[in-house]
């Protein structure tokens, strides 16, 4: 990887509070095409890979009620070939030249990478360009028929057959009123999946599959200048849409406890309890995954400790913030012992707080969160590809932050967070009068 | 923080060069293949003869430390399937001077990440951590891998959480077919067709004497090998290895463990059905008796299975999940071990097209026995051949690798002859090695899934004998 480190300047540089360590830099080249397409292009020349990353503005909070799963629907149609590419030849191609391929979809986005070898660079050019400009030919009706089938078992295989799988479903419901774009899940309802029809699927691609509304990063073992050349050559002729609007969502509050017990085939009970937390990258969001890491990363962490180590009531616990451009969520689950009820694990859970909330955490206890979190910044940059990789968060920033010169500003976050800061986020964010409890018990699949 | 990027932001450049069109009409012509080029291996002893293997890395500021003992559950006495997986587990549970919280604490402190497991042949500690911090991290480490304390309070804690593992095993279909699959195929007393983490009677027997045991007999430096990977050179490593690993001593003799035999092969074709009322879809694993990691075949069978169901374009995936739309997705492999692993064909699948997947199933593994078409092959060659150097992207990946050398006994040129015996691969290869390793009319048939639903339909196809296979014989 071509990472850079750059020792830290002898005067200057106020925030630096550990010393020895380097700082995270990812040389990019930036530019943006006549129809809007952004394109962000890193060499790393490591392995002779090439990383082919696309984002799509769009995810399941753009769907229209009635539509729900629709935004993954549509993912699953861009492997199936596009104009000049016939059915089943987009993955062929590919693995006739070494390539490996994945897409995903979440709340807020949609993204695709392609990896291999950097001799068929240009190949992932042409399909990553054609599937973005001329997608829909006349086949396209049954290709959606096709892959709703492959999503309904989707569906079956990653929700309904899973023990427990009905519980983030219900947080959703529970957590947002009704039409809030993250009321839903991203799979969506089965009823949904059976009546999305062709002209969705053309609508969505008019709407949201426009250059201006997509972002391409290229990282890997790339030359800058011929890559730029072969970026223009594909992508220039893709007309540009009509500007998306962001959502412009009101900020969601829960003004009580809101409690829902549902019953599942499964041997133990387990207990969900939310909350609404700062937005991606918003003030406190990191703050907040501060707190996760004391409450439930390793076996000193204070709620595995407690619940798994010490009284062993619980099997498992965790505790995470879950990062959403229109606002997250903070969650902290926990299944309980053969014999051992939720009551009990959940006033533990309410003791770890209050205590969190009095109580600043101790020097050490900081650090070791901190020291945890730069060392995993590290860890993410050996990769370049696949989902996570450097291409896939140079998208991640340009997104969320307007820029992919973000890595030194995003572990900086979590460097400046304070003892007083998680304190007082405790406070504010997690309160015990105003929160989601879901206790999913033993009994019949609902 | 400063900010230390160095940008090269050219926005919204004009454009200097008149852009080339694009032809659309066929695929871009694809260049030469880049050769993988393989940084050495670099070899040492230490004074107590522990062997080290050191490969440089120096891209981000990491070292990825794995320590492999060449000894895994496929150790595991009869009586004691689990021990080998426990003891793996509680080295981390209290070592050296340090209590569990205590190791764990120190371990964290420094930002590093420290694992402790075992496969069916080998059993490893593993730290990934910043390099600045390993001459730190190489104590505890030591400390867990040279001198654990196996205490009796911590055992009984993993030991009770193995055991409600178990219990929420039932929950799951795709857990219980990954227990019901082996013993169908290797049945009860072969080590292979038990969890390598055991089951309830055992798990409940083991003690800190068979713990300690297994330790003495197999944690040694003469079965064992240190694999160094990152952003550090053999003089600044060996000093701190030396230190922390060079006192290692054997205890005792050398004890002989006789090598897991291979399984006998299935000779009829059997349906094993496991009901699990009310599931949305049926696990499916059809195999047998496979490889082991020996096999001079390694490279004809991964094209074979690449083709079969090794990749998203392979046969059974592109029937089960894009023709037909019955599963996600579909997929089969050989897992190879020091004795020979499973074949299996595996998918998920709609309750209510249970047999019409399974009939297809067979239409698949019976089909490629037949001559598979020049196209398809140069497909998965390259697939196979071309993706091979991302495998060794990171330190954790390239420490992997390395992994397998040592565990399989395996010649350094192993990796550099992979992509050229793949290369060579012909049909007529595949047509031998499918019609001897993938013979559908001798494999087992493991269903998981509603009964009420699944069983009529199931015993319409004629595949062969069905025995209905209570949850309960899966847990012990």
């Amino acid at each position: 990887m071509a990472l850079v480190l750059s020792s830290p300047p002898a005067i200057g540089s106020g925030a630096a509070l550990h010393a020895q360590a380097p700082a995270l830099s990812v040389p990019y080249t930036q530019f943006t095409l006549p129809n809007g397409l952004n394109v962000i292009l890193h060499r790393d020349t490591s392995v002779p890979v090439v990383a082919v990353n696309v984002w799509y503005h769009v995810g399941s909070a753009n769907e229209r009620p009635g539509r729900t799963g629709f935004a993954h629907l549509f993912e699953h149609v861009m492997f199936e070939g596009s104009m000049h590419v016939p059915e089943g030849d987009f993955d062929n191609w590919l693995e006739a030249a070494g390539a490996n391929n994945n897409g995903s979809t979440n709340n807020d986005r949609t993204n695709y990478y392609i990896d291999l070898p950097a001799n068929a660079l240009e190949l992932a050019l042409f399909l990553e360009s054609d599937r973005m400009g001329f997608l829909l030919d006349d086949k396209a009706p049954g290709k959606v028929d096709g892959q709703r089938d492959v999503v309904k078992n989707e569906k079956r295989q990653s929700v309904d057959n899973q023990p427990y799988g009905q519980a983030f479903v219900e947080l959703a419901s529970l957590l947002y009123p009704p039409g809030h774009p993250y009321s839903w899940p991203v799979i969506g309802s089965m009823e949904d999946l059976t009546a999305a029809s062709f002209e969705d699927v053309a609508r969505f691609f008019r709407t949201y599959y426009v250059p201006n509304n997509a972002s391409l990063v290229i990282a890997g073992d790339i030359d800058i200048a011929s890559t730029r050349q072969l970026v223009e050559k594909w992508f220039d002729e893709v007309p540009r849409g009509q500007p998306v609007e962001p959502l412009a969502i009101p900020t969601v509050v829960l003004d009580g406890v809101k409690r829902k017990t549902i019953t599942d085939r499964v041997q133990l009970p387990r207990l969900y309890m939310a909350w609404h937390t700062p937005g991606l990258l918003k003030p406190g969001d990191a703050t907040m995954d501060i707190i996760a890491n004391l409450l439930s990363s390793g076996k000193n962490s204070r709620l595995y400790r407690r619940l798994v180590y010490d009284l062993q009531i619980a099997q498992d616990v965790a505790a995470f913030q879950q990062s959403q451009a229109l606002g997250s969520n903070f969650l902290i689950i926990a299944t309980a012992r053969p014999g051992q009820d939720l009551a009990k694990i959940q006033a533990v859970i309410d003791e770890e707080l209050d205590k969190l909330r009095t109580e600043a955490p101790a020097a050490r206890e900081m650090t070791r969160a901190l020291n945890q979190t730069e060392a995993s910044f590290y860890r993410n940059m050996e990769r370049v590809g696949g989902f996570g990789g450097k291409a896939d968060q140079l998208n991640a920033y340009f997104k969320a932050a307007g820029t992919p010169a973000f890595f030194d500003q995003d572990l900086a976050r979590y460097r400046t967070v304070t003892a007083a800061e998680v304190q007082a986020a405790v406070d504010r964010y997690l309160p015990k009068d105003r929160r989601v409890e879901l206790s999913v018990i033993p009994g019949d699949k609902k | 923080m400063k900010k230390t990027l160095i940008l090269f932001v050219a926005l919204l450049a004009s454009v200097t060069l008149v852009a080339q069109q694009p032809d659309r009409k066929q695929p871009p012509p694809i260049g030469p293949a880049p050769s993988l080029k393989l940084p050495a291996i670099q070899k040492h002893r230490l004074s107590n003869g522990l062997a080290v293997w050191i490969v440089e890395h120096h891209e981000v500021p990491l070292a990825q430390i794995n320590l492999i003992v060449r000894s895994g559950s496929a150790a595991d006495p009869i009586g004691k399937y689990g021990v080998g997986s426990l003891t793996a587990a509680m080295l981390d549970e209290g070592a050296g001077t340090r209590s569990s919280l205590e190791l764990a604490d120190a371990i964290e402190f420094l930002g590093a990440n420290l694992s402790t497991a075992s496969s069916f042949d080998a059993s490893s500690v593993r730290m990934s951590v910043p390099v600045s911090q390993l001459a730190e991290a190489l104590p505890l480490m030591s400390d867990v891998a040279l001198r654990p304390t196996f205490p009796v309070s911590e055992l009984d804690r993993l030991r009770k959480e193995r055991l409600t593992g178990l219990l929420q095993a039932r929950d799951n279909v795709g857990a219980l077919v990954q227990l019901a699959f082996p013993r169908m195929v290797f049945g009860p007393t072969h080590r292979y067709g038990t969890s390598a983490n055991g089951l309830p009677a055992t798990i409940e027997a083991l003690t800190v004497d068979d713990l300690k045991t297994f330790y003495r007999s197999h944690f040694r430096p003469d079965n064992a090998a240190l694999l160094v990977v990152g952003d550090l050179t053999p003089a600044s490593a060996l000093p701190m290895l030396e230190k922390a690993f060079g006192h290692w001593k054997a205890d005792g003799m050398v004890s002989l463990v006789a090598e897991v035999p291979n399984a006998p092969q299935l000779t009829k074709r059997q349906v094993f059905l496991v009901d699990k009322p009310g599931a949305a879809q049926s696990q499916i694993r059809i195999g047998w008796v496979g490889v082991s990691r020996a096999t001079p075949d390694y490279a004809v069978l991964e094209v074979l299975n690449t083709i079969l169901g090794g990749s998203f374009t392979s046969r059974l995936n592109q029937n089960l999940r894009e023709k037909n739309g019955y599963a996600y997705g579909a997929s089969s492999g050989f897992e190879m071990r020091l004795s020979a692993g499973p074949f299996l064909a595996a998918a998920g699948v709609q309750t209510d097209k249970t047999a019409d997947a399974l009939r297809e199933f067979f239409n698949e593994l019976n089909g490629i026995v037949t001559p598979v078409p020049a196209g398809e092959l140069a497909k998965a060659k390259n697939y196979v051949a071309l993706g091979f150097p991302g495998e060794f992207e990171t330190t954790g990946d390239m420490a992997r690798k390395l992994e397998e050398l040592v565990i399989y006994n395996l010649p350094e040129t192993t990796f550099s002859n992979f992509v050229p015996s793949v290369t060579s691969v012909t049909a007529a290869d595949l047509q031998r090695a499918a019609a001897r390793f993938i013979q559908p009319e001798r494999m087992a048939v493991v269903v998981v899934g509603d009964r009420k639903l699944i069983e009529g339909p199931i015993r319409a196809l004629n595949l062969g004998p069905l025995t209905i296979v209570p949850i309960d014989d899966l847990f012990r």
